[in-house]
């Protein structure tokens, strides 16, 4: 199954070929044609200028679910009573696409003796809070987390159910779509609603965050998305805000089959990257171990976090907890500072939503500076101690 | 123990270019290779087969090509490959894939480990391994990082968390995804690599996986790409050059000004 190429349209002009992410189209004489690659993305169509491509309608079960289901859901994750900051920020995103649908939002919290964050959830945003508060949910199951969560979601029917894209939640989200038979999409950074059909328009990176894409789920419900940690906006608190807590019991049936026989608090070892207000992240350019000294001076005087690529982790200067990028963590500080850093679209992906990006790269054509709002080229040894100078200066401390 | 390894082709992502004018990507010459995070996923497998014993099965799902992922997992020391491949299964979105692979993973009968990585670097949605888990009604624990026990059955893990990680025991059969800390992959083996040249690859369409054009590929997903764009990068860009003493200076000035650095801490 491939797009459907209009021979009579086709000017063989190859924009199409440019387009596609995928290497699904070749020239072929005087028309393009696709191959087995294509997933029907629609890139090409959008970028031909004849308008000779369309992406087949394909038949899809309709059930009805989507004239049923209403309201807006936000999974409350918790581990030991603690909350991620993601839940104010779901609880911000979900309020504001509840107004755009003109239905409540809820907040489904699982575990066990969770007094008061309930009136934490209301004072977030929340109207309903779901609570299951059990001693079999007092550790994290997935199987016995999803059981609930899907009883939940058949007998009440959100149209929107949203969760972090956190460990916990890229674990149970996925198992909880399944069992809903619905459609998820995951690590979503931007959402919106299309307010004639009530859809949800969710934006994710793709291809190590080389394409956006943009997906719906049309018929299935509720729609379903985890939201990455630290870009959407949290909401703002009223304390002492009012809603309704439906107490939610399980049936004597219901039991995890994993165990958690221990949990281990490590966040020395995990470096708490994905909350900090300021990343300086070194890479090669360093030249060594010695480098990210002054790394972490900078850091330390912005308060804030050192971060690393996986250049200077391979090369064992800095334990993989610090690494940022597709396979470390996603930061969307309000600061990054790049020291040595080439900017290879791995990195990119994990910090390109920060608010201010500063990089310091002595090759002027490094990638870094095409996402660098402020981009120094230079030494590093020499512009970092030149920074922080004059950071102690404006502090009056030079 | 029968293990059952999913694992997926991928372009190979780290030779991918961005084009600084269209920012779109450039990928000529781009070579396809396994999913690195399946690599871990292999590695694993071959580990616990080590210690208690059994047969590894390979499975992937893609183009007729992908079956140098299975050739490849062969060389690693695997036992058999499965590759479910068919013209119907374009566009799947994760719900589409756990079908397939939920069917073939059923077909082989009295699996008693399913191992994944934890996600694949083109997709990157870490869906597939709890969605499989979910179909064949086995619990899981995702993004395991070590092994504290192996048995026969039973598996005592440590599962990687944001704060931490917990020490999880799973009853078998069961499913889990694996990070790189459960140990870099061997290289592949002089026999493995010999068997891999004459191993013939089994192959399912999905009728014979039992499955319907409407439960497959595109027509078989909920979700659907409706736009797919360049990524932007927002917001004002300035270029410092000069004296580093200047450049420096004038970066900080800047981000005082714009209340990005707050002096008064
Ligand atoms: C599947 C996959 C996943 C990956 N995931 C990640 C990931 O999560 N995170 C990640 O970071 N990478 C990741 N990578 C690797 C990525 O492709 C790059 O190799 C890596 O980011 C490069 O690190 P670097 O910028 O430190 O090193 P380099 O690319 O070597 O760049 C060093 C830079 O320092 C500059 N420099 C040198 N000396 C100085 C000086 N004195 N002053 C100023 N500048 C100087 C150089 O001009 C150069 O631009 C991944 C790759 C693959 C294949």
């Amino acid at each position: 199954m491939g797009v459907i190429i209009d021979k009579e349209l086709c000017t063989g002009c190859g924009q199409c070929l440019d387009s596609c992410p995928f290497e699904a189209l070749e020239l072929e004489g005087d028309f393009a044609q696709v191959n087995d690659s294509c997933t029907l993305c629609g890139a090409c169509a959008e970028a031909c200028p004849e308008e000779a491509i369309t992406v087949p309608e394909v038949e899809r079960a309709q059930d009805g679910r989507a004239a049923q289901a209403k309201g807006v859901w936000v999974f409350a994750e918790q581990r030991g009573g603690q909350m991620p900051e993601v839940v104010a920020e779901l609880l911000g995103q979900g309020r504001r696409l509840a107004r755009e649908l003109d239905v409540e939002v809820g907040a489904v919290l699982l575990g066990h003796g969770l007094d008061g964050m309930a009136g934490e959830l209301f004072a977030l945003g929340a109207d309903v809070v779901y609570l299951a508060d059990d001693p079999r949910l007092a550790e994290f199951n997935d199987d016995i987390y999803c059981t609930v969560l899907a009883r939940l979601i058949a007998e009440h029917r959100p149209e929107v159910f949203l969760a972090g894209a956190t460990s916990l939640g890229r674990s149970l989200i996925p198992r909880v779509a399944t069992a809903a038979a619905t459609g998820l999409t995951a690590d979503c950074t931007g959402l919106a609603i299309d307010p004639d059909k009530r859809l949800l328009l969710q934006t994710r990176p793709a291809f190590g965050g080389n394409i956006m894409a943009t997906i719906i789920c049309p018929d299935a419900r509720p729609q379903m998305a985890t939201v990455r940690p630290r870009v959407m906006k949290r909401g703002g608190r009223q304390d002492g805000r009012q809603g309704r807590l439906v107490a939610v019991s399980l049936t004597p049936e219901d039991r995890a089959a994993t165990q958690v026989l221990e949990v281990v608090q490590a966040l020395d070892e995990q470096v708490n990257l994905t909350g900090a207000e300021v990343v300086v992240t070194g890479g090669r350019g360093l030249g060594g171990p010695e480098g990210f000294d002054l790394v972490r001076q900078l850091a330390t005087a912005l308060g804030g976090v050192v971060g690393a690529t996986r250049g200077a982790v391979d090369s064992e200067w800095i334990g993989h907890a610090h690494q940022v990028g597709q396979t470390g963590r996603t930061v969307a500080p309000k600061l990054y500072i790049a020291l040595g850093v080439s900017g290879a679209v791995q990195h990119l992906v994990g910090m390109q939503g920060s608010d201010n990006i500063v990089a310091v790269n002595n090759d002027p054509n490094a990638p870094i500076f095409d996402v660098a709002h402020y981009g120094i080229v230079g030494d590093l040894f020499e512009v970092a101690p030149a920074m922080l100078n004059r950071l102690k200066t404006l502090r009056g401390q030079g | 123990m029968k293990i059952a390894v999913c694992i997926k082709q991928v372009p190979d992502t780290a030779n991918v270019k961005l084009d600084p004018e269209t920012h779109t990507l450039k990928r000529e010459g781009v070579e396809s290779i396994v999913n690195p995070f399946d690599l871990f996923a292999l590695e694993a497998a071959l580990r616990i087969r080590e210690q208690a014993g059994g047969e590894i099965v390979a499975i992937t799902m893609g183009p007729p090509q992908a079956e140098a992922v299975i050739k490849e997992a062969i060389g690693y020391g695997v036992d058999e490959g499965l590759l479910l491949s068919d013209r119907a299964f374009a566009g799947a979105d994760t719900w589409a894939t756990t079908a397939a692979l939920a069917k073939a993973i059923e077909g082989l009968g009295g699996v008693d480990l399913v191992v994944c990585g934890k996600q694949a670097v083109d997709g990157d949605t870490a869906q597939v391994g709890p969605g499989i888990a979910q179909r064949l009604g086995l619990p899981h624990v995702a993004f395991v990082k070590g092994f504290r026990e192996i048995e026969n059955r039973r598996l005592v893990v440590e599962r990687q968390m944001d704060d931490g990680f917990d020490v999880v025991e799973m009853p078998l059969p069961g499913l889990i995804t694996v990070v790189r800390e459960v140990g870099e992959p061997r290289p592949p083996s002089l026999k493995g690599k010999m068997r891999a040249k004459k191993y013939a690859i089994p192959m399912k369409d999905a009728a014979q996986l039992g499955l319907e054009a409407g439960q497959v590929g595109l027509a078989g997903s909920f979700t659907q790409v409706v736009k797919v764009f360049a990524p932007s990068h927002g917001g004002e860009r300035h270029r410092l050059e000069g004296p580093p003493e200047q450049t420096g200076a004038q970066v900080i000035d800047a981000l005082v000004d714009n209340q990005v650095i707050m002096l008064g801490s």
